[in-house]
């Protein structure tokens, strides 16, 4: 979307097009980083379906594929959510670095 | 046309079901609830098509009001005083997104102390809202002024809500004669309702009520600063137009008697028809007197007013509620604002009254008209702002 537009040119009442969060990358927010482990991944879309921006990426053949850290703010809910066992975690978390 | 005899809530009621909105969201509330439980009655007898939401709160039937509008209604309900102040919360967010819901307010004061009778507290509560707001003199106006409001409101200029309002008791429960429209005809003066947008139109998928900071919450307001000054000439050529098709005019203001008056009496609501007995009266005595009624109160028609009373000596303004300013009630810091650029103006004196639904008789504007005579003679006011009829 254009920047800075003038009141004019807003769309009628307070409306923008839908899907406009694309734009608005939310990932350098993040103090806490998800990190996926793809052999530990039992592809049970826990994870995809909680995450509250949509940051669980599939791949081709529509498994976990990993995280979208344009996107991730590290809310922490996919480590949570992760069903798997505690040795063979496929989603753990560690600091942010920066 | 019908004539029928019907209280100022059957009056608002009657208009409802022959707008047939697609929502009505509502919550009773003394003295509205006839208003939207006669036409609960209507939805209960197929008498129109209207889903009708019986919501637990005032906070929810706006909120639920915003949501219909938003997929794309045309949505109406009705609400006094505690109401409206529950409702208000919501009150800005119609205005901002646009949506010309219609709200039928009663007035009535608010509380404390607990009180069920008319003042303008409640209405004046929520005048910056970026709402449209219209007072009724009678029944017959509370019933044209609703039909009229559907009009403003969804004109593309204007796309704002809009309340049309009638005094609590006074005007909601006195039956009087009313002059309605035919069905039909009510149909063809409203037109379609016509969505500009609509959450539900999945070919044009939007966002609505997202978060806005420093960088575009001004822009957002400016909108409705436009399409507040567009609704008076929208607010006139729907007035006139139903005057040429029913025979009942009406404008932003209505000057009786006013030509060559040397002093004037302004207000709002009911005690406008009070007053025209007593103008007609000192009339019949050569005594030059006028009334001015505000109909409209937004947008506030200050251009109109000013020239309305720029030939008079004295003005009374009367406001049925303070606003605890030290400055008089929102009537009089209106007028009093808007005579500042003016050389010639006339004084003023501001009577503030008849809160908590204390009576104005028609001696009491006789005793007021009185003394503004000896304002006009004199040039000077007795005292600028005055609570009249309070007992000391």
């Amino acid at each position: 979307m254009k920047k800075d537009i003038g009141w004019k040119e807003l769309g009628h009442g307070d409306s923008l097009p839908a899907g406009t969060a694309a734009e608005f990358q939310t990932g350098d927010w993040r103090s806490e980083r998800p990190v996926f482990h793809k052999e530990n991944c039992i592809n049970c879309y826990f994870c995809w379906v909680y995450c509250p921006d949509s940051a669980i990426t599939l791949d081709e053949n529509k498994k976990v594929s990993g995280i979208d850290y344009r996107f991730c703010k590290g809310c922490g809910i996919c480590d949570k959510e992760c069903p798997t066992k505690k040795e063979k975690r496929a989603i753990t978390t560690e600091a942010e670095r920066k | 046309m019908p004539i029928i005899a019907k209280t100022g809530n059957e009056a608002m009621a009657e208009a409802m079901r022959q707008i047939d909105p697609d929502v009505v969201a509502a919550y009773p509330i003394t003295p509205a609830t006839e208003v939207v439980m006669i036409f609960s009655g209507f939805v209960a007898d197929g008498l129109v098509d209207t889903e009708f939401v019986a919501v637990e709160s005032e906070h929810s039937a706006m909120s639920a009001c915003v949501g219909a509008a938003s997929a794309g209604c045309r949505v109406m309900t009705g609400t006094s005083s505690q109401g409206l102040q529950l409702m208000s919360e919501i009150l800005p967010i119609a205005s901002a997104l646009r949506l010309p819901i219609v709200l039928c307010e009663v007035n009535r004061a608010l509380s404390g102390p607990i009180n069920i009778h008319c003042d303008h507290s409640d209405t004046m509560a929520v005048r910056d809202f970026g709402w449209i707001q219209i007072f009724s003199e009678n029944a017959q106006e509370a019933y044209d002024n609703i039909l009229q409001l559907v009009r403003i409101t969804e004109d593309q200029k204007v796309r704002l809500p809009g309340m049309a309002t009638t005094d609590g008791f006074i005007i909601s429960h006195c039956m009087e004669k009313i002059d309605a429209l035919e069905d039909a005809e009510v149909k063809k003066y409203i037109g379609e309702f016509k969505a500009v947008n609509s959450t539900l139109d999945l070919g044009k998928p939007i966002t609505l009520g997202s978060l806005d900071l420093q960088d575009y919450y001004f822009e957002h307001k400016m909108p409705i600063v436009e399409a507040m000054a567009n609704a008076k000439d929208v607010i006139l050529e729907a007035g006139r137009d139903f005057g040429k098709r029913y025979g009942r005019e009406y404008g932003l203001i209505e000057e009786y008697r006013l030509d060559d008056a040397e002093i004037a009496l302004v207000a709002l609501g009911s005690t406008c028809g009070t007053a025209r007995v007593v103008v007609d009266e000192l009339r019949e005595k050569g005594i030059k007197v006028g009334l001015l009624k505000v109909r409209v109160f937004r947008p506030f028609p200050a251009r109109e007013i000013v020239k309305a009373l720029s030939k008079v000596k004295a003005a009374a303004v009367m406001d049925r509620s303070d606003m605890f300013s030290g400055q008089g009630g929102p009537l009089f810091a209106e007028i009093r604002s808007a005579l500042y650029e003016q050389k010639a103006r006339p004084v003023l004196t501001n009577y503030v009254y008849g809160l908590g639904g204390r009576e104005i008789s028609l001696e009491d504007i006789r005793a007021i008209f009185a003394e503004q005579q000896e304002a006009a003679k004199s040039g000077k006011v007795k005292q600028l702002i005055q609570h009249f009829g309070v007992r000391e």
